[in-house]
């Protein structure tokens, strides 16, 4: 088993990023996952550099959904999960028993798999995080974050005239920008993506990856995703896990180009997973 | 581990084969399953729907006339006299008065010449003993009545509302034109002779119905000594169809009419005599309204009337039959809703007994049961499926409420016996304890309802509330429980419902009592619809049959009422994800 903690590529393949040099977000060590008797995540070590994109692949199960939940302390939900190891964020060990977890949340926001609006308008659905954390004063500067992220979004044009409609009313495409829009309007650090195109169409899911490109600028963004020319696209670092290891890491152009680990070579070229 | 095999299936498995035999056996034999099914389908519906309707159509035929009253409808003078002798005119004096007395002044006024004293009780027995409440209203509401000539409507009592029914008697007329009658009195006791053989049909009517009644009671007397019964003990039975049959046979014209056979009356220059002895060509009876003269009647001036149900299986005889035939005639009987019936509490007289009381009884219990179960029902489901650790200690109790749901009513009603009303000494029969009781039935069925509908949410809409920071708290009462609250409310109004109709545990607290008085709080003294419904079905009046229908039919649209209140609740907040 590889237990050795594998550096992170500090070299990107965007020249707009690698002008300057990556600070680490997210730092995680020697963290593991047990759901009740089975150990779902072993011994995951990893340096997730800001305002970038990381991409984690691998086959169904093998923990990269696991491992992204552990960064916001989602797993926290599931009665028998039970993490060890370290994760910070900018330094701060996010398991700190003083460091509350729903506060976390709020600087660490995800969207999931099935885009999940709320059965509320649109602008409710926008509203309701910055309402429970109190960040605007008068209702303008809520409308102002409202359309700010919906614009953020891109989604502002398309739903302008119907802003009070039900969001459950919207495409699927739409409906999963929703979910990002509701995410950024908190401004979180990180955005945790589990798999946010896998119920789009190719359309809808080209517009997303343009949306997550452009949220590179000012968001740390970790995806899991099971498309590989996905994670090509948007992704500056890969990471590849396999049967709850963290096999390989690095610069997504390196890893698709020339892996090290035979398993992930394996993977990417399409024989097995 | 990819390598199909891209021939068109395995050369060695077998094919689905359509054409053959067997194969089309096995279609239609499908078919013919499918078809069976739906017709089992169907009938189970059909054996289902027949079985309401004839419930509904039995309560509601049953149940409508007890929504109905008869009046006597004319006009008095409210009598100075009778119920202001002194002049205050203050409401407590005009309250007192006897308005029962201008009630029979008036009936006297409609019947006139009744003067024996047995004859002018049993026309008073035709009102309600409460026939003059609702003059009684209207002068307290409006105390420049009195002195006045005012149209009022007097209740009749139970036993002439039945007859007026027409559950009573049947009535037949038969306007003779044989002969002339001649009357030899004009009140008590009269012979009326007639010319020709007038009654001689009578009398051979009278004669097949002695038969009848003998071949009956023999009947009677031989379908118990089938059954073993020894025949001394039928010696009496036999000996009444023995004379009977004697009577039948006897060559003798004259017969004497008793209270077994159909009555009939002479109704002759204004009065109607009560035939009691009968040959063809006289009658010999008692004069009920006294004939105005004793000329002689032209053919087609009098009649013969005949009662054709018995005296004595009715609960009105033949007078106080005659009495209400002339008010009627007279067109002074009048139908009408009865809204007496919703505004009154309960009475032993059934033309006075109303629903108000239990209707409010069941309002206030009910009001007790929801205040305490909707809260504490949803607050223990949203804790046990959301907060609550997946232990053995949840599990026990999650098991336990589970039971508690099947647990038999009348052992609540036990419960709530021992503890509310002998430990903690709360009032008897009061809405209050009634509403506890029911809480503790009901809670079980809100907290399991409550719980598939938290359940029924999907994890999605948690996942995105904490996603965002929200605490599982917010999450739960900002998201998950507005989605739950169409199931939470449907499970809530159908646990209501089954409040509403619950008798058993009621009866262990006393809310069985006769109460007559309306319940103002949740202390007072109350019963509650099924309850009163229970009550009123043992009751012996005839009268209090249509009641108890009626009551169901109250109760039952107050169900249907909860329950597309229901539908309604889960139709509007219905939300789609």
């Amino acid at each position: 088993m590889d237990m050795r903690p594998l550096p992170i590529e500090t070299m990107h393949s965007d020249p707009k990023v690698a002008a300057q040099p990556a600070r680490t977000k997210v730092t995680a060590r020697d963290v593991n996952v047990f759901y009740g008797e089975k150990h779902a995540l072993k011994s995951v070590n990893v340096d997730i550099p800001e305002k970038s994109v990381t991409a984690f692949i691998g086959p169904s199960g093998c923990g990269k959904s696991t491992f992204l939940r552990c960064i916001n302390r989602m797993n926290d939900t599931v009665a028998s999960a039970r993490v060890t190891g370290l994760i910070e964020i900018d330094g701060q060990n996010i398991y700190d028993p003083k460091l509350d977890p729903v506060q976390l949340r709020a600087r660490v926001g995800m969207v999931f798999q099935k885009p999940n609006p709320f059965p509320k308008s649109i602008y409710e659905n926008i509203a309701y995080g910055p309402r429970i954390h109190g960040l605007f004063r008068t209702k303008a500067e809520l409308d102002h974050i409202v359309e700010s992220s919906l614009r953020k979004a891109g989604l502002f044009e398309e739903v302008k005239d119907r802003i009070n409609d039900s969001g459950t009313g919207l495409s699927g495409g739409q409906q999963q920008r929703l979910c990002i829009a509701r995410t950024i309007a908190i401004n979180p650090e990180v955005i945790l993506m589990d798999e946010p195109c896998s119920a789009l169409d190719p359309i809808a899911t080209a517009r997303v990856e343009e949306l997550i490109s452009e949220l590179r600028q000012n968001f740390t963004i970790i995806i899991v995703t099971h498309s590989m020319q996905q994670a090509a696209r948007v992704s500056q670092q890969t990471a590849f896990f396999h049967l709850g290891n963290l096999v390989e890491v690095g610069s997504t152009s390196t890893m698709f180009t020339n892996p090290t680990d035979k398993r992930t070579q394996d993977y990417i070229t399409g024989r097995f997973g | 581990m990819t390598d199909l095999t891209a021939q068109g299936g395995s050369a060695e498995l077998p094919r689905v084969d359509f054409s053959g035999a067997e194969a089309q056996a096995r279609v239609r034999a499908r078919y013919r399953a499918e078809a069976r099914f739906r017709a089992y389908g169907i009938l189970a519906l059909a054996v289902t729907t027949a079985f309401l309707v004839l419930l509904l159509a039995s309560v509601v035929g049953n149940g409508i006339p007890g929504f109905f009253a008869h009046g006597f409808t004319t006009e008095v003078v409210v009598d100075r006299a009778k119920i202001d002798p002194e002049g205050k005119g203050d409401a407590d004096t005009l309250r007192a008065g006897d308005y029962t007395a201008i009630a029979r002044a008036a009936l006297a006024d409609a019947v006139p010449g009744i003067e024996s004293r047995q004859l002018k009780k049993e026309l008073n027995s035709l009102l309600s003993s409460g026939a003059g409440d609702a003059l009684r209203e209207a002068v307290v509401a409006d105390p420049s009545l009195v002195g006045q000539k005012i149209p009022a409507r007097f209740k009749f009592s139970d036993e002439a509302d039945i007859y007026l029914k027409g559950t009573g008697t049947t009535v037949r007329s038969i306007t003779e034109t044989r002969g002339i009658a001649t009357p030899s009195a004009t009140k008590d006791d009269v012979t009326i002779l007639v010319a020709a053989n007038a009654f001689a049909d009578d009398v051979a009517e009278i004669k097949a119905e002695l038969k009848a009644r003998a071949d009956a009671l023999t009947a009677l007397a031989d379908n118990r000594a089938a059954r073993g019964a020894t025949p001394e003990s039928l010696s009496e039975l036999r000996g009444e169809a023995t004379a009977l049959m004697a009577r039948y046979t006897a060559s003798a014209t004259e017969e004497t009419l008793d209270s077994k056979t159909a009555s009939r009356l002479i109704a002759i220059n204004g009065g109607v005599v009560k035939a009691e002895k009968i040959t063809p060509t006289s009658i010999v009876g008692k004069a009920i309204i006294p004939l105005q003269s004793t000329a002689d009647a032209a053919p087609g001036t009098w009649q013969i009337i005949v009662y054709e149900t018995p005296e004595a299986d009715r609960n009105i005889n033949d007078r106080q039959v005659t009495f209400l035939e002339r008010l009627k005639a007279k067109g002074q009987v009048e139908n009408y809703f009865d809204l007496n019936f919703f505004t009154s509490g309960d009475s032993r007289e059934p033309e006075l007994a109303g629903i108000q009381g239990a209707l409010v009884g069941s309002i206030l219990t009910l009001l007790v049961t929801i205040g305490l179960c909707l809260p504490i029902g949803v607050l223990a489901a949203v804790y046990l499926e959301e907060f609550a650790p997946k232990n053995w200690l949840t599990e026990i109790i999650e098991i336990n409420i589970n039971n508690l749901a099947a647990v038999p009513s009348i052992v609540f009603g036990l419960l709530g016996l021992a503890v509310f009303l002998n430990f903690f000494g709360m009032p008897r029969s009061a809405p209050l304890v009634g509403g506890l009781v029911l809480a503790l039935l009901v809670l079980p069925t809100i907290i399991i309802a409550s719980r598939a509908a938290l359940k029924a949410v999907p994890p999605s809409i948690r996942e995105a509330a904490l996603g965002i920071g929200a605490s599982k708290q917010q999450a739960i009462f900002h998201h998950v429980l507005p989605l739950a609250m169409p199931g939470i409310m449907t499970g809530t109004i159908i646990g209501m419902a089954h409040a509403l109709g619950e008798t058993a545990p009621l009866l262990m607290i006393g809310m069985v009592a006769f109460i007559v008085d309306v319940p103002q709080g949740l202390t007072d003294a109350a019963t509650v619809l099924p309850v009163q419904i229970f009550l009123w079905s043992d009751l012996p009046e005839p009268a209090f049959q249509a009641k108890t229908a009626a009551a169901i039919i109250v109760l039952l649209g107050v169900l249907f009422l909860m329950n597309g209140a229901a539908i309604w609740l889960r139709k509007k907040f219905e939300r789609r994800w």
